[in-house]
């Protein structure tokens, strides 16, 4: 039979995954610097369960676990759902929602390749929908904080929940910038005095807005190793300055700059890491730019008005459910047809 | 900043799409308009061209397929045993679409017989053996004076010269040289971008013969008619570059560089590439005014016009893991072993042998097939230079592929539709735009055969439509009969209500309408009607008698009987009343008589042979029309007719216990 052609010359999957990990090390670093080396644990606790689950469901389901389980696609999702959830959150917290994201979300649609939704979203948005107040009490950044936590302190949070008897939990905690500016809004309080108080860092969010130029960095990386397309992480970003520039101008009062909704929350995160999974997102040129700008202007306008403080989980699991009618309808001219 | 300007200027000239396109080609330092995609897989063309052309000896024993061209296999003109001399016809081209073969040394036929044939599903084809006499003498060659030729006639010479598309495809090459003014050809492209990894037989062809390639050219251009010529090849031949800029210049052509971008050969891209033209899909480039040739397949024509040698020869690249990869003059029919053994043999790892470029090119089914028309480059293959791919993963659906692809699909959905069998939505999203060029393959991080799945859809869709098409032709070819049946049953019931009326009036003439018609007539009328009914009964009379014959005849089957019987009742009934009626009627009425018969038999048949096979059905209907067609006037031959219908009955009857039977047979055997 004619098998041709006997030439490849791609990265394997598992080296295209293992390019995305080495672009979350930034962050990751970043991400210890402000909240301290919890997040280790974390990403640990979340791989195990991550590669455990994908077995045992690879297993049940009667494929075979080496290749799939090598392709490091399991990993992704678990470091992505770990950094996304709040820093101290409980070792269950992050377990369930890495199982419910590999079991659910990918295994039982199919596996690898055959997921409609982004498994880290679709884990973060059950741990949000099931225990909303652990998902939203974020610590503070170290640099902020009136209590400091050291490792040991902060593993026993993690897994006993227990705090050093000095400490109170509220003195640990505190609400992230987006959180608080949606509760300060709705007390009456303008835009210019909220962002007076420290947890707004120079342009977004205290110790977040450095996590958030690592993942820039790390975006930029995998955009040169051509891992990503410039489409996706561009028209995000470029559609959500545009409506928030937009609302900006129109009421400055009421309505946050668009720097700061480029550099707080899971901006970053999400235009290199999170929209760019290429399962779950279309694959025409134009239709990746109509996503990426979908996904902006859900995660502004439930910012804005919706019930969560951050809005990047739904915004992309509602865009993805629109992949394949944008796919269907951005179809490129092909060569020798008129369009 | 002028870059920022230039995009700006971009998107509100072309729109958003202009900057969604992908153009993965750097078109900045040449003169060309990109194509998307594409890949540069490593060239490894150097190897075999440190080496000049070399002719091979001449081997044992030739093998020559009859079929080595796209089209008609052509017609034998020689048998077992002839003598034959080099130059001479083989096979003549059978209708247009088809190429001669000729003897590409002296010697004997030694066979004509099926031989295993260079193609990868190792199927053997009909072949010429030739055993070579050692003396390579030329039949008498007569160049052709091309400048002084009228344009057909030079078409009709190249019909006979065996020259086919050299670059692969094979196309007979006097097809695309048709003057038949349709259309009107401007520029001749020449395709020397060779662009699959390997390949260096057109390289080499330039390097050392671009003054006869640009003789071809000219030759080429004027039957053409074409002023304008453009000569691509890709910036990995810089000696063939210069070469033929060298001749270009003094013969008036243009030498273009592009891009090392696999499949910049493709005609359509190199199209492209070269002028910007998109030639539409539904389109040939000819109806744009555009014609391509192949650098090899120029210089043939050039050979043929002016020294009389018809395509017995080629150049052929054997590379990959040989001593000493090189071009080679190879006469068709040449044993690849005899190649093999001349690039100084094999490596002992090889495991097959390649036929073509790695990209496009298949694997040999034997290591002993002919060299034919097609055989651009022989690649021995082994493991290491080609490993077998990794098994392979899921989609992941990253469209690298769709960034490859040179046409501009969309791989990934296509290897979706192929997988799940969904053709209509294959054929929708242009699977035949295809050009199995294997971009799509060559990056795909899952390492999927994606060009298989295309290969597989469209062979499935061609099946289907084939199928489709019987299908429907079969279905009209029936609707056709049933409505014929029904028509000639109408026709005829309508012709016996008239006759009937007819008869009537006629009958009444004397009686009722015509009172003033004098008695005299009248008498005279009424000696003729009992005349003719003394005719009528004794006519009537022979015709029973003769009619018992089919009726004894009849099978002793009772509903037959029953039928005949009834026909006879009806017969009779009508006879009865006519003959009472009128002379002039009686004969129409024999006439019908039979016709009604048959109609009924007829109708009895058709209902008994659709419960048989269809080819019963045909069989009958030929028996059904030979009955119909010519109406006897005379009762002796009604009876003949009464007796083919009954014969027909019977063996429809026959025919349905048969089928019964074997029916049977087949459910006791399914049992």
């Amino acid at each position: 039979m004619n098998r041709s052609p006997y030439l490849t010359n791609a990265p394997s999957v598992s080296v295209i995954m293992l390019k995305v990990l080495i672009a979350l090390i930034p962050a990751i670093i970043a991400y210890v610097w402000v909240y301290g080396s919890a997040i280790l644990v974390s990403l640990t606790l979340a791989t195990i369960t991550a590669l455990l689950s994908e077995a045992a469901l690879l297993k049940w389901r009667a494929k075979p676990i080496q290749p799939f389980l090598f392709d490091l696609s399991a990993v992704v999702t678990a470091w992505l759902l770990a950094l996304a959830l709040p820093a101290l959150a409980p070792w269950w917290l992050v377990v369930v929602g890495t199982f419910f994201a590999i079991v659910v979300a990918k295994q039982l649609y199919g596996g690898l390749g055959y997921n409609p939704f982004n498994p880290a979203m679709v884990g973060y948005a059950v741990l949000l929908i099931s225990f909303p107040l652990l998902m939203t009490k974020w610590p503070a950044p170290m640099s902020l904080g009136q209590a400091h936590l050291g490792f040991s302190e902060q593993l026993g949070f993690i897994f006993n929940g227990l705090l050093p008897e000095n400490i109170l939990v509220d003195a640990v905690t505190s609400a992230t910038p987006l959180d608080y500016l949606k509760t300060q809004l709705m007390l009456g309080h303008e835009v210019t005095s909220i962002a007076t108080s420290p947890i707004f860092g120079k342009v977004g969010a205290t110790g977040n807005e450095v996590i958030t130029t690592a993942y820039l960095l790390g975006g930029l990386y995998l955009w040169q190793q051509r891992i990503i397309s410039w489409h996706l992480p561009t028209a995000f970003l470029g559609a959500l300055a545009f409506i928030s520039g937009l609302f900006y101008l129109i009421n400055p009062a009421h309505f946050a700059n668009p720097l700061f909704h480029l550099m707080t929350g899971a901006s970053m995160l999400a235009a290199f890491f999170i929209i760019t999974d290429p399962v779950s997102g279309p694959t025409t040129p134009r239709g990746k730019l109509y996503f990426a700008a979908g996904v902006a202007i859900l995660t502004y306008l439930i910012r804005v008005y919706g019930g969560y403080p951050d809005g990047v989980a739904f915004a992309v699991l509602l865009m993805n459910m629109c992949v394949p009618l944008i796919d269907a309808l951005t179809q490129p001219r092909v060569f020798g047809h008129s369009s | 900043m002028n870059a920022i300007i230039q995009f700006t200027n971009k998107l509100f000239k072309h729109g958003l799409s202009s900057i969604t396109e992908k153009n993965s080609l750097n078109i900045g330092n040449y003169d060309v308009y990109a194509f998307n995609g594409g890949v540069h897989p490593p060239e490894h063309k150097s190897e075999s061209t440190k080496l000049p052309i070399a002719r091979l000896p001449l081997p044992e024993k030739l093998i020559l397929p009859l079929r080595q061209h796209v089209g008609n296999l052509p017609k034998l003109r020689v048998k077992v045993g002839d003598t034959v001399l080099k130059g001479q016809i083989l096979a003549e081209a059978e209708g247009n679409v088809s190429a001669a073969i000729h003897a590409p040394t002296s010697g004997k036929i030694q066979t004509i017989d099926d031989e295993v044939i260079p193609h990868p599903s190792g199927l053997k084809d009909l072949s010429i053996t030739l055993i070579p006499d050692g003396i390579d003498k030329w039949q008498p060659l007569t160049p052709i004076d091309w400048q002084h030729t009228p344009k057909p006639e030079l078409v009709a010479k190249l019909r006979e010269s065996g020259i086919v598309g050299l670059g692969g495809a094979t196309f007979p090459t006097h097809i695309k040289l048709r003057t038949d003014g349709k259309s009107n050809v401007h520029t001749l492209i020449i395709n020397s971008a060779e662009c699959e990894p390997y390949i260096t037989c057109d390289d080499m062809l330039m390097r050392e013969r671009a003054e006869e390639i640009a003789q071809g050219i000219k030759i080429v251009q004027h039957i053409l008619g074409a002023e304008k010529c453009v000569v691509g090849i890709e910036d990995n031949k810089p000696e063939a570059t210069q070469a033929m800029h060298t001749v270009g210049e003094s013969y008036g052509f243009n030498v273009k560089t592009v891009p090392t971008l696999y499949p910049s050969g493709d005609a359509r891209r190199l199209i492209h590439l070269l002028l910007g033209t998109e030639i539409p899909s539904d389109k040939r480039s000819t109806d744009v005014g555009i014609q391509v040739f192949n650098v090899a397949t120029v210089l043939a024509i050039y050979r043929y016009f002016t020294f009389g040698e018809p395509s017995i020869s080629r150049i052929v690249t054997m590379t990959g893991a040989v001593q000493q990869p090189q071009n080679f003059e190879v006469l068709f029919g040449t044993p690849l072993s005899h190649l093999v053994k001349a690039a100084g043999g094999a490596h002992k790892d090889t495991t097959h042998f390649m036929m073509g470029g790695p990209m496009m090119g298949f694997d040999l089914p034997r290591a002993d097939v002919p060299i034919s028309k097609a055989a651009n480059c022989i690649i021995a293959s082994t493991p290491q230079l080609f490993a077998p791919p990794p098994p392979a993963m899921p989609c992941i659906r990253c469209a690298r592929c769709a960034d490859a692809c040179p046409v501009n699909l969309q791989p990934q959905e296509l290897y979706w539709f192929a997988k799940s069998d969904n053709f209509e939505k294959a054929r929708d999203y242009q699977l035949f735009d295809c050009i199995e060029c294997g971009c799509c393959s060559y990056v795909c991080p899952s390492n999927i055969p994606l060009v298989q799945y295309y290969r597989y859809a469209k062979s499935e869709i061609i099946a289907i439509d084939k199928a489709k098409e019987a299908a429907d032709m079969a279905r009209e070819r029936n609707d056709f009969r049933l409505a014929r049946i029904e028509r000639e049953k109408l026709e005829r019931a309508q012709k016996h209500a008239e006759r009937a009326l007819a008869g009537k009036e006629h009958a009444d003439v004397p009686s009722s309408k015509n009172d003033d018609i004098k008695a005299t007539g009248d008498d005279a009328k009424k000696a003729a009607i009992a005349a003719a009914i003394e005719r009528a009964k004794s006519q009537k009379a022979t015709a029973a008698t003769s009619g018992e014959t089919p009726k004894n005849a009849a099978p002793d089957n009772p509903a037959i009987q029953k039928e005949i019987a009834e026909i006879d009742a009806r017969r009779a009934s009508v006879g009865l009343v006519e003959a009472e009626n009128s002379k002039p009627t009686t004969q129409a009425d024999d006439e019908k008589q039979a016709k009604i018969a048959a109609a009924i038999a007829k109708a009895k048949e058709a209902k008994a042979l659709a419960e048989t096979s269809k080819e019963n059905i045909a069989e009958a209907n030929i028996s059904n029309d030979n009955l119909a067609t010519k109406p006897n006037a005379t009762a002796n031959a009604d009876a003949e007719k009464q007796a083919k219908i009954a014969a027909a009955i019977a063996r429809a009857k026959a025919q349905k216990a048969a089928a019964d039977a074997s029916k049977q047979q087949n459910d006791i055997e399914k049992k």
